[in-house]
């Protein structure tokens, strides 16, 4: 028999109190958020896991899951579960921020816990822009992006271009490490690519995935426009597994 | 008591004595980690800064001989704040040591903490400021770890005065901030953390014990926020943190009052300078100077109902701190009656001796 989760087609650890869902109609953190739950109920995972989660839009999952989620600031949801997981190394530990939090904000503690191959798993959602405060530039908006702060366009030769987090994170971190990008354009990929990196932490190290995400809210796009953007964006930030540059190559 | 009985009744005085305290000769620092130690401390993050380094140096050195004791020297201060509260959160007793622009930087986790209830606890080694400053002392960090963040100031901070003390508090501070629930620190600076004596240690209370935070209990999941969608709901929350605080105030204030019986001068100092205004006490009594000293072991809360009957019989109170004014407004803001007798010695960054306590209450018209 079907529980009543599943007969909505939702994950089993989803906390039916979270409905309805406080985030915007067509968000791509619901998306995301619906497709960890099914790789942690598929990994039977839901009595392991802790959440973290930053501020910004990831704050609207505080109590998404059964499962316990501490919330902190932006940026620092990476060092919570760096202390939670030496605390307590038994839990399988993610760490939830959107691209404000891990590549600003945060960055310093993102590549050290990857520096160090803290076992923890980093998720970042990569929509270009800070969403909770009304679509500001961050670091991973493309050149030429409007956004609140680039009305004229993100100008890449004062603002820099895309920031590649993932590849950046890859060139610190040890061989045994899981860095990948996925996109919500692809459910199954994406899956696939959460359930290598929770195994990566199973087997005592660091993984991340960047999402390539939608916020048809600040992006002001209906449906076809959010996706024919995030084609866009997977076309600047390929996605799949991330491989360290070597130093000889140029 | 027959002598023979006398000398056998102070032999076991001695005996217990020694089983409830021991002498040592040892650094500020050095009782700090001891004490966190005996407090029940498990785990210690941190980031190098003058002057607490040693105290980072001093928990790793322990930890390398003593496996169940961990550490992480953190990329800044706001990451070893932030992995201190998640270590709490798993239920060790972990703790931070900082100075300075590492207590600024600290402000991040430590207002978390204060919003989420977390027993954050953290050993302040004041240094000279604002910015860089001095890197060894000054009274400085009294309105940071009392009143900083973006919040109310719900926070307990003691003030360590000398290296028994350092030992002492360490170890009390942990079981403070898991009974109560609220940011606990000690404050200390660097002469007193670098300063090396033979002091006694006695024997702390048993620890208070720590427990899960987050509670691994899927079917009824810890979910914990910082952040409130309106604020009548928030307020509510502020409401029961404030109540909770007023509760804790008797319970956790606490004073040292010395010679203070029958004194019409009173100095009001704590730390390193109450301890130069003891020895100061102690010469202008011997002078015939009526003059005693009240020192607040506790700055938040303050311990009011005790200083309240302790002053008011005083005719001039002098309130001596290296720092300017910060000790003093969190005085006046609980007891007014201060005010209208305060004789206010305020040197920031700079320290007291003994002699020059002596001159300044001696010489005062």
């Amino acid at each position: 028999m079907k529980t009543q989760n599943e007969q909505f087609g939702m994950p089993n650890c989803l906390n039916v109190i979270s409905k309805p869902s406080l985030f915007c109609p067509g968000c791509g953190e619901s998306m995301i958020l619906k497709h960890l739950g099914c790789v942690i109920d598929h990994e039977k995972l839901q009595s392991k896991i802790t959440l973290a989660i930053d501020i910004g839009c990831t704050l609207l999952s505080w109590n998404y899951f059964n499962f316990d989620i501490i919330q902190t600031h932006h940026g620092r949801s990476v060092p919570v579960s760096v202390g939670y997981k030496m605390a307590n190394n038994k839990r399988l530990v993610i760490a939830l921020m959107g691209d404000g939090g891990a590549y600003a904000i945060g960055l310093q503690s993102l590549l050290h816990a990857s520096f160090r191959n803290d076992p923890i798993l980093a998720i970042v959602i990569n929509n270009t822009e800070y969403s909770m405060t009304g679509g500001q530039m961050a670091p991973t908006s493309l050149p030429g992006e409007i956004t609140s702060t680039s009305p004229l366009g993100k100008n890449a030769s004062i603002f820099g271009p895309a920031f590649h987090g993932p590849e950046l994170v890859k060139q610190v971190s040890g061989s045994k490490s899981f860095i990948a990008r996925a996109t919500v354009s692809n459910p199954t990929m994406m899956e696939t690519v959460m359930t290598k990196a929770i195994n990566t932490q199973l087997g005592g190290n660091f993984s991340m995935v960047e999402i390539l995400s939608i916020c048809p809210t600040n992006w002001k796009t209906d449906a076809k426009e959010s996706f024919d953007f995030l084609s866009k964006l997977e076309k600047i930030y390929p996605v799949g597994e991330i491989v360290k540059k070597e130093k000889n190559e140029k | 008591m027959p002598r023979r009985s006398f000398r056998r009744y102070n032999t076991l005085i001695v005996c217990i004595r020694r089983l409830l305290s021991e002498n040592k000769f040892i650094t500020g620092n050095e009782a700090v980690v001891l004490g966190a130690i005996e407090g029940g401390a498990e785990m210690f993050f941190g980031y190098p800064i003058t002057p607490a380094t040693e105290i980072l140096e001093g928990w790793i050195k322990t930890a390398t001989e003593d496996k169940s004791l961990q550490y992480l020297q953190a990329e800044d201060e706001i990451a070893s704040g932030f992995a201190t509260i998640g270590a709490i959160l798993a239920g060790k007793k972990a703790f931070t040591a900082t100075a300075g622009v590492g207590h600024i930087l600290m402000q991040d986790p430590i207002s978390m903490a204060e919003n989420e209830r977390l027993p954050f606890v953290g050993i302040i080694a004041q240094r000279g400021g604002p910015s860089t400053g001095t890197v060894i002392y000054s009274q400085q960090e009294v309105n940071l770890a009392a009143l900083g963040g973006n919040g109310d100031g719900l926070r307990i901070v003691y003030s360590a005065s000398n290296v028994a003390e350092c030992f002492g508090l360490s170890s009390k501070i942990f079981s403070t901030a898991w009974k109560y629930n609220f940011p606990t620190f000690m404050l200390t600076d660097g002469y007193l953390g670098k300063q090396k004596i033979s002091t006694e240690l006695k024997k702390p209370l048993k620890p208070y014990p720590s427990r899960k935070i987050l509670k691994e209990d899927f079917s009824n999941p810890t979910h914990i926020r910082n952040c409130y969608g309106s604020e009548p709901e928030f307020a509510k929350v502020l409401q029961r943190n404030i109540s909770d605080y007023k509760y804790l105030i008797d319970k956790v204030a606490e004073s040292e009052n010395y010679k203070v019986s029958g004194a019409t001068d009173v100095i009001l100092a704590h730390g390193s300078v109450a301890s130069a205004a003891k020895s100061a006490v102690d010469n202008l009594r011997a002078d015939g100077h009526k003059v005693g000293l009240i020192r607040p072991i506790t700055l938040r809360p303050l311990d009011t109902k005790s200083i309240r009957s302790q002053i008011k019989n005083a005719k001039r109170i002098f309130i001596i701190e290296s720092a300017f004014e910060q000790f003093a407004r969190l005085l006046v803001y609980v007891l007014p009656e201060v005010a209208s007798k305060m004789i206010k010695i305020f040197k920031p960054a700079v320290g007291f001796t003994a002699e020059e306590i002596y001159k300044i209450v001696k010489e005062q018209k």
